[in-house]
């Protein structure tokens, strides 16, 4: 089949069966935006700023496990989709962004919104690709959707030049790929498990640290009757949320600098570590020499390098973590008694008690916290639930009641201001069936407000709740904890309304600032089906605790701050 | 505690391989002593030799981060290996060249070129000794000096 470079580009996404691509049009990708206004078969939603076109790829990626798909210029349209590919790419979050290029003679000559895209994006993708003939560009769609949902999973970046979208080549779609230099491992070593599993029955004090590979990998259901058949109590990382329904007994909470108590005491007195998909993160770690002392680790991870990355590891396991999991339980029912643990239990239990994660309520003032939880009340799991960067993240994290994986989708690694509602958006597409509710501050919402003006346009009926403190809350924590008070560029006390502000793009805004009115207006937002904003005021002063400062050692937890 | 190290790495002869590597060093730290590159003969495949140095943890990561690379096709690092460097060495005709041969013989090295006004000397040896070549060329006043990066071989 004769074929343009576009037309190849939109049959690869036929074929691939994406039914939603986020994009935003400009000089270079023109001619590929010819073909879509032609098809019917995806749907193309057109954002009002490129970082939101990929965030809500990636929001649509991380809800359903698909492939994310943007469409972005060349020039200032990639550059803008750069914070998406690094937030894509430290969440291990499978999306392809194809951008436009000038046209290969003018490559190099400073034309008019030419940019080195690949040399740009080389650090912040799994890989990317510069289309220089049309005949490639079958073959590089294909290694694209498969790299980025292969392995580790990440962002690929394919820029095409505009003369490549408009020349004539033959498409043939490989049905198969395989990549002689790319062979991740899948099955993990027999051996080695073996080993992990004897250390586990050795330890008395082992603990499971699950992390974000456990969602990526699906192996969630596994992992949950792993944990419930050996009896190890569970710590969960920010991007494992969900993995263990919020009230399993055996679920010790987030660990980590807003980590619970019990969860981070766990990690510091645990004999045996078993971390499934986590990657050690130094919010997670704390100060890496007192992290874990007296502990071996198991590290199971799909990318090698992940591993010994920054703690040594006695049973290092590369391979895919729901086969390694398979691999696993059989040999755990032979071997593992869960009453040996129960002692260890008993403590973390004790630990729990005597320092439960908390807030003071107030029917003064809204505590932010409260929002959350009675978020969850109402919604619980019929909700995803999406959430921006700062304060408001941690407490999300924190107090929402999570069941099942893939429910809370949040900037990990990078920590993107601005990632919430275009995630929110996309995810929505993903997930039709559920509400989503993005949780956000004042500071991050106003990041990405001209999304209102997408989800209204395309009818996508997202719930931002806004816990507004006229604060840049989390920097003004630590400026309050760390800098005397001074509050150096983080009062936020002029704002926008945000009631007219929604009302002005055709949404639906509540300003809430009372307790009572709160439920009210979310059953209101819930049932409009609408675009909603829902404008909390929260205690301008709430601090995220308990907190290891940066640095600080996970079993010296800061539990409270007295003025 | 820092060691030298000596990694082959065989990647895809494709548009910025290059790049993807010296990126991967510059983006995260390491150390690159030097860097030598050029195609396999007969193959779609690029050899590259780079000599670094670190602790066994970056040392370890360096090797599983290139091993990480899309286009890269094999790693070899913890073997042991012939390794070759190149320097070209010019000095001008007009100084006292007695000894010159002697030097030359001790090192292996020839006269690679010559005109009216100098002669270009050419050793191609360990690393060590091309220093010590260097080091003794001295005295016949270098107008210019150029060292290649290290090629290496592994052997069995």
């Amino acid at each position: 089949m004769e074929l343009t470079g576009s037309q190849m580009v939109i049959e690869a996404l036929k074929k691939e069966g994406v039914k939603t691509v986020f994009g935003y049009p400009g000089g270079a990708i023109m001619n590929v935006y010819d073909e879509i206004y032609k098809q019917d078969f995806f749907e193309h939603i057109l954002t009002r700023h490129e970082q939101a076109a990929v965030h809500a790829a990636d929001g649509y990626a991380r809800a359903t496990g698909k492939v994310g798909v943007a469409f972005v210029t060349s020039g200032p349209g990639f550059t803008n989709a750069v914070t998406g590919l690094a937030t894509a790419y430290m969440d291990s979050v499978p999306i392809i962004v194809i951008s436009g290029q000038v046209p290969i003679s003018m490559i190099g000559t400073d034309a008019f919104q030419e940019v080195d895209a690949v040399g740009i994006s080389r650090p912040c993708t799994k890989h990317n690709y510069l289309v220089k003939n049309v005949n490639e560009l079958p073959k590089i769609l294909k290694e694209a959707f498969y790299i980025a949902r292969s392995g580790r999973p990440g962002p690929v970046h394919i820029d095409i030049p505009k003369d490549v979208t408009a020349q004539i080549g033959k498409f043939e779609y490989p049905e198969e790929i395989s990549i002689p230099t790319y062979k991740p491992t899948y099955k993990g070593n027999a051996k080695q498990i073996k080993k992990a599993i004897e250390a586990m029955k050795q330890a008395d004090r082992p603990i499971f640290y699950l992390g974000g590979g456990i969602v990526s990998s699906g192996a969630a259901e596994l992992v949950r009757e792993l944990v419930s058949f050996t009896g190890i109590p569970a710590v969960e990382t920010l991007m494992a949320r969900g993995v263990l329904r919020h009230d399993d007994p055996l679920l010790f909470g987030m660990l980590g600098m807003h980590g619970s108590y019990a969860a981070n005491m766990a990690m510091s007195e645990a004999d045996l570590i078993i971390a499934l998909g986590p990657r050690f993160d130094d919010r997670v770690t704390g100060k890496l020499s007192e992290f874990a002392k007296h502990a071996k680790i198991i590290h199971v991870d799909i990318d090698p390098s992940s591993i010994g990355k920054i703690v040594k590891v006695d049973y290092p396991i590369v391979g895919d973590l729901k086969n390694v999991v398979e691999q696993m339980l059989p040999l755990a029912f032979d071997r593992i008694e869960s009453s040996k643990y129960e002692n260890w239990r008993e403590l973390l239990r004790r630990y729990d008690q005597i320092h439960p994660l908390s807030f003071e309520d107030s029917d003064e003032v809204i505590k932010p916290q409260w929002v959350i939880k009675r978020t969850g009340e109402i919604v619980g799991d019929k909700a995803v639930i999406s959430t921006d960067v700062g304060q408001h993240q941690m407490w999300t994290a924190q107090f929402y009641p999570f069941t099942y994986p893939r429910q809370f989708i949040t900037s990990g690694g990078l920590g993107t201001m601005g990632f919430g509602f275009p995630a929110a958006i996309g995810a929505k597409k993903g997930v039709q069936e559920k509400l989503v509710i993005n949780f956000s501050g004042d500071g991050s919402i106003l990041m990405n407000i001209q999304e209102l003006m997408t989800a209204v346009e395309s009818k996508i009926p997202v719930i931002n709740i806004i816990l507004n403190n006229n604060f840049l809350g989390m920097v003004r924590q630590w400026q309050t904890f760390f800098y005397e008070k001074r509050y150096s560029q983080t009062d936020l006390s002029m704002q926008p309304d945000f009631v007219k502000l929604a009302d002005s793009f055709g949404a639906n805004g509540y300003r809430v600032e009372k307790k009572e009115d709160f439920e009210k207006a979310l059953n209101e937002a819930i049932e409009s089906n609408t675009v909603s904003i829902i404008d909390v005021v929260v205690d301008r002063f709430e601090n995220v605790l308990p907190m290891v400062p940066a640095g600080g050692t996970l079993y010296n937890m800061m539990l409270e701050y007295k003025d | 505690m820092k060691e030298r190290k000596i990694i082959s790495v065989t990647v895809l002869n494709e548009h910025g391989v290059l790049s993807r590597i010296a990126g991967l060093f510059a983006g995260r730290g390491y150390n690159i002593e030097s860097l030598t590159v050029a195609p396999i003969p007969d193959t779609n495949l690029s050899r590259f030799t780079i000599v670094t140095n670190g602790s066994t943890r970056v040392l370890e990561q360096i090797v599983k981060q290139l091993y990480k690379l899309i286009p890269t096709y094999k790693v070899i690092d913890n073997k042991e290996f012939v390794e070759k460097e190149m320097a070209l060495v010019k000095i001008p005709l007009d100084t006292n060249l007695s000894g010159l041969d002697a030097l030359l013989k001790g090192y292996n090295g020839t006269v690679a070129n010559s005109g009216e006004n100098y002669l270009v000397l050419l050793v191609a040896d360990d690393s060590k000794r091309v220093s010590n070549f260097l080091k003794a060329v001295k005295k016949f006043n270098p107008i210019e000096i150029v060292r290649s990066g290290s090629v290496a071989l592994e052997i069995e």
